[in-house]
């Protein structure tokens, strides 16, 4: 902060001495390149530039436990080198020099590495994921992870505690994720794809033009508050209508969380399914019409194959999506790990061992907390693999229409 | 002059038309359905959660003096005393001190009742015990029972006591969180589309980054919390449970989101106005200063709300953060623990109480409030300052 302090009027001044420069070329009748401002911002970054990336070396350093000068030297260097800057950038302001040419080339490289940091972010998931998962792998054996069919971690308090009766099968809980992603994908298809053909194909403007935001609305609620009502008015109504029908269903059943997934995700489905239909050029329709097709035959023999992959890769989206949905399943599905067929039994996912392993008491180390990065590596790799396929699908498919 | 032709259709056409028909009634009902959902939904909040807003206050006579500041039970009636919030005699000393005029004086006072009571007479449960319910049909009949308006739920925060617990702290956090959010991913976002649009090369470079920019927006939640938890909280120290920590790990989530749309924003602009720009001798970045950027500004910050609105509906990667610890007090600065309205909500959901079932649900209808007028002044900008070209 004193750091900030110190260097952002260092910098003002660099401007306001660099600006003056220039100003002084063009009152001696010298054509300047660039205007006098721009000389300023150039010295500016000058002084700053150097100083903030001596700064954060040191402090990237102190992290990495390198032995660092304590904080009054780091910042008397900083600004010595600042003053440095000031020195050479001035040196620089001249009636040949570009300084508008440099200012795009500066903007270039922020804009660029602006760009970087979300390939960053990229790798900051995977790294943080593989690091922890590795440790657990080396816990548990790959091979037990994923096809043992039992998950049942016993409690790790302190770290390094006996680990011999944890057993780490994850097939109950892929069984579990996949079956409420079948529910609610089974909700979600159908209902999405029958509105965003209403609204491509039928739908007056007026209609279209409150029915889609109405649709929206369903996606920008938050998943917590679908969660709540999953468990408190889904969960119980699931109960007593299977009650009726002399079926058993647990309180926490797959099948609440599994309906109130697809309702979320119908707008997914809609409005990409609507873009892709929309996307397909009217000649096809009319060619369709031509040859004495009715409307719900244009659609059904013709724009639909035509618009297939773009659906597909909608649905997969859908299903990404649902796979890692978290807050519904943690809230209305269950905690224990059971490989069942039957959605009325309850079980759990992928997403609520991670969150019940993190937010329990148990050491970090223990191997019940690294399960949390082993499963994310599993929900990682599964749905990097969806929106990959998806995203591709889509950019051909808008390429092949253009 | 002849019969008019009759045309009747082929027994074929008439099943062609029927196909038809059910067709178009299958996707009527597709979207009535969903419709039906969203209507089922938000009638099924309103009523679970409206009566919270209100709450059940008692007419007692409270006593200011030693005895009661000692032991604050004694302030009220023997009989009444069970029926009282305990909170209300937590804070009695306190109040004492503020205002020590109190001291030694009786007043009438309506005082905040009991979540049993509260929930009783709002007919949520049907049993009290025997005594409290006596004492309570009692005072309703001399009509000293009565509903406040609930300032509790919007000046106080988190709190054992159910019908002292409110939404204060975590307005205070979901404040800090966004404010950050804000401030990181949206020059980062808006920075990262005009390199895309404005200056990348089309080469496979720009080509991979854009696709890893897709496939972050479609990334599930969670795993950005577990980023959050191994690379900002493990690594680089930031204090778990944060506003600071919960921020960075959205503001990550929220960039893609930004970054979508604000290209879209920017790819609306015609190209005529970079022509013109750069015809009269202004170099790129003066175009997109100058010319690009006011033009799709509307645009880009009806982006920014949209994606900022849905990261304060966001819970998941919060819960991993460690976000949903439990904040009485609003947090005083953005490194110390903090909780967001949205995990408040998952906080209350699950308390065995049946007074926070209605606090759940009231938590929801001002989170839903929020994020509507945060949605509708972001339409709403769109439509005053779009231009259509």
């Amino acid at each position: 902060m004193i750091f900030f302090g110190g260097l952002l009027p260092l910098t003002a001044f660099a401007y306001y001495l660099g600006r003056r420069r220039a100003v002084a070329f063009t009152t001696h009748g010298t054509r300047m390149h660039s205007l006098p401002g721009q000389y300023g911002t150039v010295v500016a970054v000058w002084v700053a530039l150097p100083a903030l990336a001596l700064a954060s070396v040191a402090a990237v350093a102190g992290l990495a436990g390198v032995e660092v000068p304590a904080a009054p030297f780091v910042f008397v260097a900083c600004l010595l080198v600042a003053a440095g800057g000031l020195g050479l950038g001035l040196r620089t302001v001249h009636p040949r020099m570009r300084a508008r040419t440099a200012i795009d080339r500066m903007m270039y490289f922020l804009l660029l590495g602006a760009s970087l940091i979300s390939i960053l972010t990229t790798f900051g998931i995977v790294i943080s994921i593989l690091f922890e998962s590795l440790k657990f792998f080396s816990m548990v054996s790959v091979w037990e992870f994923v096809t043992g069919t039992t998950w049942s971690p016993v409690a790790h308090y302190r770290a390094g505690q006996v680990t011999a009766e944890s057993q780490f099968g994850a097939v109950p809980l892929f069984a579990g994720t996949f079956m409420i992603t079948l529910i609610a994908m089974a909700v979600a298809v159908p209902i999405g794809l029958f509105s965003a053909i209403y609204m491509s194909e039928y739908a007056s403007f007026k209609v279209r033009s409150t029915a889609k935001p109405m649709l929206e609305i369903l996606a920008g609620i938050p998943t917590v508050v679908y969660g709540f009502f999953a468990a408190i008015t889904v969960s119980p109504l699931v109960v007593s209508v299977a009650d009726s029908l002399g079926l058993d269903a647990s309180a926490t059943n797959a099948l609440a969380p599994g309906l109130v997934m697809g309702i979320m995700i119908i707008p997914f489905i809609s409005s990409l399914s609507d873009d892709v239909i929309n996307s397909i050029p009217n000649s096809l329709r009319e060619g369709s019409y031509a040859l004495g097709a009715t409307k719900s035959e244009t659609i059904k023999k013709v724009l639909l194959p035509a618009a297939f992959p773009g659906i597909m890769a909608a649905t997969l989206l859908g299903v990404s999506r649902a796979l890692g949905e978290t807050m519904i399943v943690v809230m209305a599905a269950g905690q224990r790990a059971n490989l069942s067929a039957n959605p009325l039994e309850d079980m759990t996912t992928v997403t609520v061992r991670i969150v019940s392993a993190l937010t329990g008491d148990q050491a970090f180390d223990s191997p019940e907390t690294l399960s949390a990065f082993g499963l994310g590596l599993a929900l990682f790799v599964v749905t990097l693999v969806l929106n990959l396929v998806s995203i591709i699908v889509i950019r051909r498919f808008r390429q092949s229409y253009e | 002059m002849s019969e008019p032709i009759r045309l009747t259709p082929s027994p074929q056409l008439r099943r062609r038309y029927r196909a038809e028909k059910r067709f178009k009634a299958y996707c009527i009902g597709a979207l009535l359905l969903a419709m039906a959902f969203l209507v089922l939904f938000f009638t099924d909040m309103i009523r679970q959660g409206h009566m919270a807003f209100v709450q059940t206050e008692i007419q007692v006579e409270a006593a200011y003096n030693e005895r009661s500041v000692d032991f604050a039970k004694r302030a009220v009636d023997e009989d009444v005393a069970p029926l009282v919030s305990r909170a209300w005699f937590r804070s009695l000393p306190r109040r004492v001190e503020h205002r020590p005029e109190l001291m030694g004086t009786t007043r009438t006072e309506w005082v905040t009742a009991k979540a049993d009571i509260d929930q009783y007479r709002k007919g949520n449960v049907d049993t009290l015990p025997p005594e409290t319910l006596a004492v309570y049909e009692r005072l309703d009949r001399e009509g000293r029972v009565g509903y406040g308006f609930n300032t509790n739920f919007f000046t106080n925060g988190d709190s054992k006591i159910p019908e002292n617990s409110g939404l204060w702290s975590a307005f205070v956090g979901s404040f800090y969180v966004m404010l950050i959010v804000l401030t990181i991913s949206f020059p980062i976002g808006v920075m990262t589309a005009i390199y895309l649009e404005e200056f990348a090369p089309d080469n496979r470079f720009t080509q991979a980054i854009e696709i890893n920019i897709n496939n972050l927006a479609a990334v599930p939640s969670i795993l950005f919390g577990l980023l959050g938890l191994g690379i900002f909280i493990n690594f680089f120290g930031v204090p778990r449970s944060s506003a600071l920590a919960g921020g960075l790990t959205l503001s990550l989530m929220t960039l893609p989101i930004i970054i979508i749309s604000t290209r879209a924003a920017l790819r609306a602009v015609p190209q005529n106005i970079r022509h013109g720009a750069l015809a009269v001798g202004a170099s790129r970045w003066q175009t997109v200063r100058d010319h690009v950027l006011p033009v799709s500004l509307p645009g880009i910050l009806t982006g920014t709300i949209i994606g900022v609105a849905q990261a304060m509906g966001e819970t998941a990667p919060l819960i991993i953060v460690g976000m949903i610890a439990y904040i009485p007090d609003a947090p005083d600065s953005i490194t110390s623990a903090a909780t967001v309205l949205p995990a408040q909500i998952f906080t209350w959901a699950g308390m065995p109480e049946r007074a926070y079932v209605e606090r759940t649900a009231a938590g929801i209808l001002v989170l839903l409030g929020l994020l509507i007028s945060l949605n509708a002044f972001a339409v709403y900008l769109r439509h005053r300052f779009e231009r259509r070209w």
